[in-house]
């Protein structure tokens, strides 16, 4: 065995596919413009109806989509490697649940109709308090079973009170805006969602990066890990903070998608020979490509009817997840 | 106050057990010492409390420098430690899976250097891995597997090398290899403490053993002072045939007491 194909290449491959998949998905949707029209409004200062198409509805979704699409994989590759088990992911720790709890909070009590942020910005409190729960719950430098025990209480939770709104909600359109929401969707997100998660996402990834070799190290255990010179305590830290940080944001701007974070770094693990720390860069851009392809899949598939991006991963996701677990009893057995 | 590795009252409680009692010890530079115990004295629990691993009150110095004032970094540069569990947790190649052993000398991200690489063939080629070096950690035999781990403590290349169990699983040759290794690595000055189950690998290797049963030091001193009938009743509980043969002390237990 190599260590997977030549890494260089991997990278520069899924770097590759994003920026298609990124020009694809700011040319479709079912406003019919043609290609050069549509980057020639894109690029132009003028605001006819094909730049504001462009400028205000497709660019943003697109940005949107690797932003999210990259976190989701970048963390799911981080919480994987740090907590050595492939069935890990992002919403483990009950930030994704806390974020779309603060979501719904925002919907049920109609300051979600008041002002169109005060959606994202209480997904966004959701997510703060989440983090704080479970470092609370768990302690600094917990043992990484009670982080997971920890995020299982939290998201329980965070579940409850959401049915508990849904069960409570004022009106049958409440209630039907809510599980819209949480089926997660890119759909008529503006640039002001970008400006709002995007400080939180870079954060994010900036915590997350600095990972990548200590992750290596934990391939051994975190004895010898911490006896190669890494403080596990920071590590952790800057995995639940990170994590916390772009998910957060994600989920406040988007909703939950599944699956990406816990699928996309799965697939990519063999072609970089299975170190954590190459994994992280390849599974984020991995992670932006698939979003991107599922949010064009979506308007796609089924233009009038708004399918929604979280219905969709799922859709594939599932399956593929039984086919993991399948795969992991076969290597066991 | 030069002591390549000094130990002075180390006490570990876990819960409610006191499992190390006023452990206290030294070891010089170039010397390969042996621990020897029955399961459950506290070698392993020794072994983590001097890495810091485990809380325990006492004090653990390098040359005269407490390894609780160093940074992990720098004590990743001064000694070793392999743990008995051979944990890996992805599939990632043998030659990587060595090159771990330099984290703590290397800066960034940047590439491993010259000295990095050097390192990690002599690691490779000590502990026979040259055929392996391509293959996935995940898919070698125990055996293979630890020695894949020893090498990657190897590659670290620091003056104390501590290990736990390093021979359990071994085939004959590779456990003679090994400990021919461990004697190198102290002929070379540097200090090594193994924790060993085969009294007669101790007893053929080894310059100084250090016997310990329920949490304190029993018996320490050359083999042949340590492994004596009565400290192999008293703290094995086993008769033992022990004869001395050109190449050291051979222990061979027999029976119960």
């Amino acid at each position: 065995m190599k260590d997977g194909i030549s890494y260089p290449l991997l990278l520069a491959g899924l770097g590759l596919a994003t920026v298609v998949l990124f020009v694809v998905s700011l040319l479709t949707g079912p406003a019919g413009i043609s290609f050069f029209d549509s980057l020639e409004a894109l690029l132009s200062g003028r605001g006819g109806a094909a730049a504001i198409v462009m400028q205000e509805i497709r660019l943003p979704r697109a940005i949107l989509g690797v932003m999210i699409g990259a976190s989701l994989g970048l963390s799911g590759a981080a919480l994987q490697g740090y907590l050595r088990n492939p069935l890990a992911e992002p919403g483990l720790l009950g930030i994704s649940a806390s974020a779309s709890l603060g979501a719904v909070l925002a919907i049920y009590t109609g300051l979600s109709a008041a002002f169109s942020l005060a959606l994202p910005l209480m997904a966004l409190a959701g997510a703060v308090g989440a983090v704080l729960l479970v470092r609370l719950l768990a302690g600094r430098g917990a043992q990484t079973i009670t982080l997971i025990l920890a995020g299982v209480a939290v998201t329980s939770f965070a579940g409850a009170m959401t049915s508990l709104a849904l069960n409570l909600s004022p009106n049958p359109f409440a209630a039907l805006e809510i599980v819209f929401w949480m089926l997660g969707s890119l759909k008529d997100r503006s640039m002001t969602h970008v400006w709002l998660s995007l400080p939180f996402i870079l954060a994010g990834w900036a915590m997350l990066f600095q990972v990548g070799r200590a992750l290596d190290a934990l391939t051994l255990g975190e004895a010898a890990a911490a006896t190669l010179g890494f403080r596990l305590e920071r590590v952790q830290a800057l995995v639940v903070l990170g994590t916390a940080s772009c998910v957060g944001a994600a989920t406040s701007v988007a909703g939950a998608v599944g699956f990406i974070g816990l699928v996309v770094p799965h697939v990519l693990r063999p072609l970089v020979g299975g170190q954590p720390g190459r994994l992280m860069p390849a599974s984020a851009l991995g992670g932006a490509a698939v979003l991107l392809a599922a949010d064009i899949a979506v308007r796609v598939i089924a233009p009038e009817r708004d399918l929604k991006l979280g219905v969709l991963t799922a859709l594939i996701g599932a399956p593929f997840f039984l086919w993991l677990i399948f795969k992991l009893k076969r290597e066991a057995a | 106050m030069s002591c390549a590795l000094s130990v002075r009252s180390l006490n570990v409680r876990l819960g409610r057990r006191d499992v190390l009692r006023d452990v206290s010890f030294d070891m010089q530079p170039g010397e390969f010492v042996g621990l020897l115990g029955p399961n459950g004295a506290g070698k392993s629990t020794l072994l983590k409390a001097i890495m810091g691993l485990v809380a325990g009150s006492g004090n653990v110095s390098r040359v005269g420098r407490r390894l609780a004032d160093m940074t992990p970094r720098q004590r990743g540069r001064e000694l070793a430690y392999l743990p008995q569990e051979r944990e890996v947790a992805w599939p990632v190649s043998v030659h990587t899976l060595i090159e771990l052993g330099r984290s703590p000398h290397r800066n960034g991200l940047g590439p491993p250097r010259e000295q990095d690489r050097l390192a990690v063939e002599a690691a490779i080629s000590a502990m026979d891995l040259g055929n392996l070096r391509d293959r996935s950690a995940l898919e070698l035999s125990g055996g293979e597997r630890a020695r894949v781990l020893i090498a990657r403590a190897l590659a670290q290349e620091t003056p104390v090398l501590l290990t736990d169990e390093p021979a359990a699983g071994l085939d004959p040759a590779h456990q003679i290899a090994l400990m021919s290794t461990f004697r190198n690595l102290a002929s070379e000055g540097r200090s090594v403490l193994a924790s060993l189950h085969e009294l007669t690998l101790a007893g053929q290797w080894c310059d100084r053993v250090i016997l310990i049963a329920d949490g304190s030091i029993v018996a320490e001193g050359p083999p042949d002072a340590v492994l004596t009938p009565s400290n192999l009743a008293t703290v094995y509980g086993v008769r033992a045939q022990i004869s001395v043969t050109s190449d050291g002390l051979s222990v061979v237990p027999t029976g119960l007491v």
